[in-house]
């Protein structure tokens, strides 16, 4: 697809979501909205898309494997409520989220990448579990496991967004900026720098594409996103406490991009709508619901490893030849 | 004529086993040189410690008078030094085109400028001059993994010639290829040998394209140069005929 | 003094047991490019097995535990090799990791399902009372740990040294290509090194579950203990797995008794990012070629 069209399906996208919590019935579509609870989902879906967008960086373009972002949301969600709290606005708090959690990424990724290649997902396993250890014990200024309660959502440019319609159509915003920054560092040279890396590093690096710098960046841009997002977290939630931030959700991170498609433009979102939703689908099964996402996970992997994306991709593919498509 | 390639008593052992032994050698701006000898003679090995990917025991390679022993092998590329694999060759999933210009774009502007300019970072002509070099035009838009092993091994030295090095090692540049391909292929190389003025490093086991190539030669055995000079002459080297026929 | 030397003791107690989850975990990636993100949940099951042999099929402790080791080889032995390794490993590597955290995540949560989310106490093979050693005062479970827990190193080194078949799992573990050029009959080697690793994993499991008590969410703490020593001790040795083991489980008691417990978890961490920082080729491990 063209940068222009797929701009333009980018922003009917946005419109159409944008739409989708908002009662039409006043302006005569027989449509109802969704009410605060369903508005809240959507919301939530957004956020942890854009924490998947950025595994789906690490994972799918730079090939590299994260365990730790739930650590970096986590990081992202607490600065954010324990500076708001403090009367700094919310765009400092978001700003600060995004760039300490990238520096965190750079020393992080560093030691790591110059070592074996798995030895960031152990690295990144560790270093989630110091994050919680830190979130649990701190009392003083995390609260410990009680948390921080009564986080204020932010107002923009003097239009409070308590409202849950209002506040969605805010986060709606940062993450289409932050799908289309995405969208554009992938079409640049930078784009195939990484496909190149992930592919052959070997004949990446005999092309002059410094393999570790590339990888590093993509790892520490990864890592910003998810502090991104948990800086979006703090206010759409209210209350934060360690449990969200620990080793399972951040495994979870790594299951939901592979499942929607790791390395595809749209996986990340798929895999985070299947997140959030599949516990409330299986409410009536809630303590069976995890159990099921891991053999779904491991069924996938064996026939589809390219994820829902990647299967529908090469169901379109098969329809369009079978049609007499392209000679 | 200048050196360009200044190597110097490079060693290198893997636990315990010599691969290479004090090698010696200059290579002249403009030269074809080729590095021949039989299987485990060091031939790879004396190739990776020159290209970066593996640091020598001891030696000294320098490029243009500059000392760039044990640098990264992207370091080196952006230094105007490049290299074609014996067999990991092309991105599949890039299209023809794609490859070339991904071949030059690091040594266009900054990392960051590419961020924010064309996609192609400008390279399109180029590498449209490169597909009609190599006689590829018409086979621009298409995937690589599509292209059958001999066009795979010709879009291989084009990317290899895209950023304009001075320096081209190949390794193994006729394997597996036919004869038909072959020849098109010598005929390139000395044709952007001669048009350029690039010089050449080639390690080949396939002889005759080997003399038919390269200007000189240098001959290696169990880690040690054992004869040098024009291919008529290393040809009838008693000396080589030996290490050849010993194996 | 005495008292330092009781932590001594129980932290190498300790240490072996996770030097077992640590030397299984390597075998497993050096032979075959398997990478077991669910080995610490390979370590917690096997309790369970026994646990439910005993409970459910009334049978005796020592039957039980037999039991378990059986259960384990043809689960987390066979089948994990037949099931979802074979089929995933042609797929690439990402895909195995994947599947292997899922099937962690699928371990943890089919025990807290099936069997219970509580703590379960699980007995020892020998009782807690105190013999003195030396002067200094040991339990005897702690003993019985040790020596048992060392003699299934023991006789992992003799078997992987002095048997045909362990030097063949060794060339395999090397260079599968060479020593399959060699005759070595490289698939049989992969499924013993499955099998040896589930009975490694049994083994720590029962011998750990009397002291952690037996907890559906066993698995996190030690597999990342399990992945840390192996890492610390230097990926590439079954040795480095022994030494980074020992020294979790020493430094880890020696921490719980002089440092505040709430950090205690943090211990194996640091210790991986000292070693990814100054010496990442771990502990024994030889200074890798730069491959790019």
């Amino acid at each position: 697809m063209s940068a222009g069209r797929s701009l333009l399906v980018g922003l009917a996208l946005v419109a159409v979501l944008a739409l989708v919590p908002v009662d039409l019935t006043d302006i005569g579509l027989p449509y109802p909205g969704l009410r605060r609870y369903g508005t809240y989902i959507l919301t939530l879906w957004l956020v942890t898309a854009i924490a998947a967008m950025g595994v789906n960086l690490i994972v799918g373009y730079a090939g590299q494997e994260t365990l730790a972002q739930a650590a970096f949301v986590g990081i992202g969600a607490y600065l954010t409520a324990i500076v708001t709290k403090a009367g700094v606005p919310f765009g400092v708090a978001f700003a600060a989220s995004a760039l300490v959690t990238f520096v965190v990424g750079v020393l992080l990724g560093f030691p790591a990448l110059r070592v074996q290649k798995h030895y960031l997902a152990f690295v990144t396993l560790a270093f989630t579990v110091l994050c919680w250890l830190v979130f649990r014990n701190e009392q003083w200024l995390t609260g410990g496991v009680m948390g921080i309660r009564d986080i204020e959502r932010p107002s923009f440019l003097g239009w409070p967004l308590r409202n849950h319609v209002r506040f969605y159509w805010f986060v709606l915003g940062i993450t289409s900026i932050l799908t289309f920054v995405l969208w554009w560092i992938l079409r640049s040279p930078w784009g195939r720098a990484f496909t190149a890396l992930r592919e052959n590093p070997l004949r990446a690096e005999s092309l002059g594409i410094d393999v570790r710098l590339y990888t590093l960046v993509a790892f520490a841009l990864g890592c910003a996103y998810g502090g991104m997002a948990g800086s979006l977290y703090a206010p759409l939630v209210e209350f934060i406490d360690p449990s969200p931030f620990a080793l399972g959700p951040s495994l979870l991170f790594m299951l939901m991009v592979v499942i929607g498609g790791s390395g595809t433009f749209l996986g990340p979102f798929v895999g985070a709508g299947i997140a959030v939703l599949l516990p409330e689908w299986l409410r009536a099964w809630e303590t069976w619901y995890l159990l099921i996402y891991a053999v779904l996970v491991m069924v996938m992997m064996a026939f589809f490893p390219g994820g829902i994306v990647g299967l529908l991709s090469r169901l379109l593919a098969r329809r369009g030849t079978a049609t007499g498509g392209r000679p | 004529m200048t050196v360009l390639l200044e190597v110097r008593d490079i060693e290198k052992s893997f636990g315990g086993v010599q691969a290479v032994r004090g090698v010696s050698f200059d290579v002249r701006e403009g030269e074809i040189l080729g590095v021949i000898g039989p299987n485990g003679s060091g031939k790879s090995t004396l190739f990776n410690c020159i290209l970066g990917q593996l640091a020598p025991d001891r030696g000294r390679v320098r490029v243009d008078g500059r000392d760039v022993t044990g640098l990264r092998p992207s370091r080196l590329n952006r230094l105007g030094v490049s290299r074609t694999f014996q067999l990991l060759q092309v991105f599949p999933q890039l299209t023809v085109r794609e490859n070339l210009v991904l071949a030059a774009q690091e040594h266009r502007g900054t990392r960051l400028g590419r961020l924010f300019g064309a996609p192609d970072v400008g390279l399109g002509p180029e590498a449209d001059r490169m597909l009609e070099f190599f006689r590829l035009t018409r086979l621009a838009g298409a995937m690589a993994g599509s292209l059958s092993y001999g066009q795979q091994k010709l879009l291989d030295a084009a990317m290899a010639f895209m950023s304009g090095s001075r320096l081209v090692l190949l390794d193994e540049p006729a394997g597996g290829v036919n004869l038909t391909m072959l020849a098109d292929l010598r005929e390139r190389l000395e044709a952007i040998n001669r048009e350029t003025r690039a010089t050449f490093v080639v390690i080949e086991h396939n002889m005759e394209f080997v003399m038919a190539l390269c200007t000189r030669l240098i001959v290696l055995a169990e880690g040690r140069i054992i004869a040098e000079g024009p291919p008529a002459e290393v040809r009838r080297d008693p000396a080589v005929i030996e290490a050849y026929l010993g194996h | 003094m005495a008292d330092f030397l009781q932590l001594l003791i129980s932290g190498l107690a300790t240490g072996a047991i996770y030097a077992l989850a640590a030397i299984g975990f390597t075998l497993l990636w050096q032979t075959s490019q398997t990478i077991n993100f669910a080995q610490g949940e390979f370590v917690m099951v096997p309790a369970f097995l026994a646990l439910i042999a005993m409970r459910w099929l009334g049978l005796p402790f020592v039957a039980s535990l037999v039991v378990a080791v059986l259960a384990s080889m043809l689960l987390l032995g066979v089948a994990f090799r037949y099931v979802v390794v074979g089929p995933l490993i042609r797929r690439g590597v990402l895909p195995l990791v994947i599947s292997t955290i899922a099937l962690g995540i699928l371990l943890k949560e089919g025990v807290k399902d099936f069997y219970s989310a509580e703590a379960q106490s699980f007995p020892t093979l020998l009782p807690d009372t105190l013999i003195t050693v030396a002067g200094v005062s040991v339990s005897l479970a702690q003993l019985g740990v040790l020596v048992v827990a060392f003699a299934v190193i023991g006789g992992l080194q003799w078997f992987l040294a002095g048997t045909r078949t362990g030097r063949q799992m060794q060339a395999t573990a090397q260079n599968p290509t060479v020593a399959q050029i060699l005759g070595v009959p490289i698939e049989r080697m992969i499924l013993y090194t499955f099998l040896i690793n589930a009975v490694l994993a049994a083994m720590a499991s029962i011998l750990i579950s009397p002291i952690y008590l037996a907890k559906f969410s066993n698995g996190e703490t030690l597999g990342l203990i399990a992945f840390v020593a192996a890492i610390v001790g230097g990926f590439n040795q079954v040795r480095g797995a022994i030494v980074g083991g020992l020294l979790i489980g020493v430094l880890d008691n020696l921490a719980a008794a002089y440092v505040s417990t709430a950090y205690r978890q943090a211990i194996p961490l640091l210790l991986l990012v000292l070693v990814i920082l100054f010496r990442p080729q771990g502990l024994l491990g030889r200074r890798e070629e730069r491959a790019v």
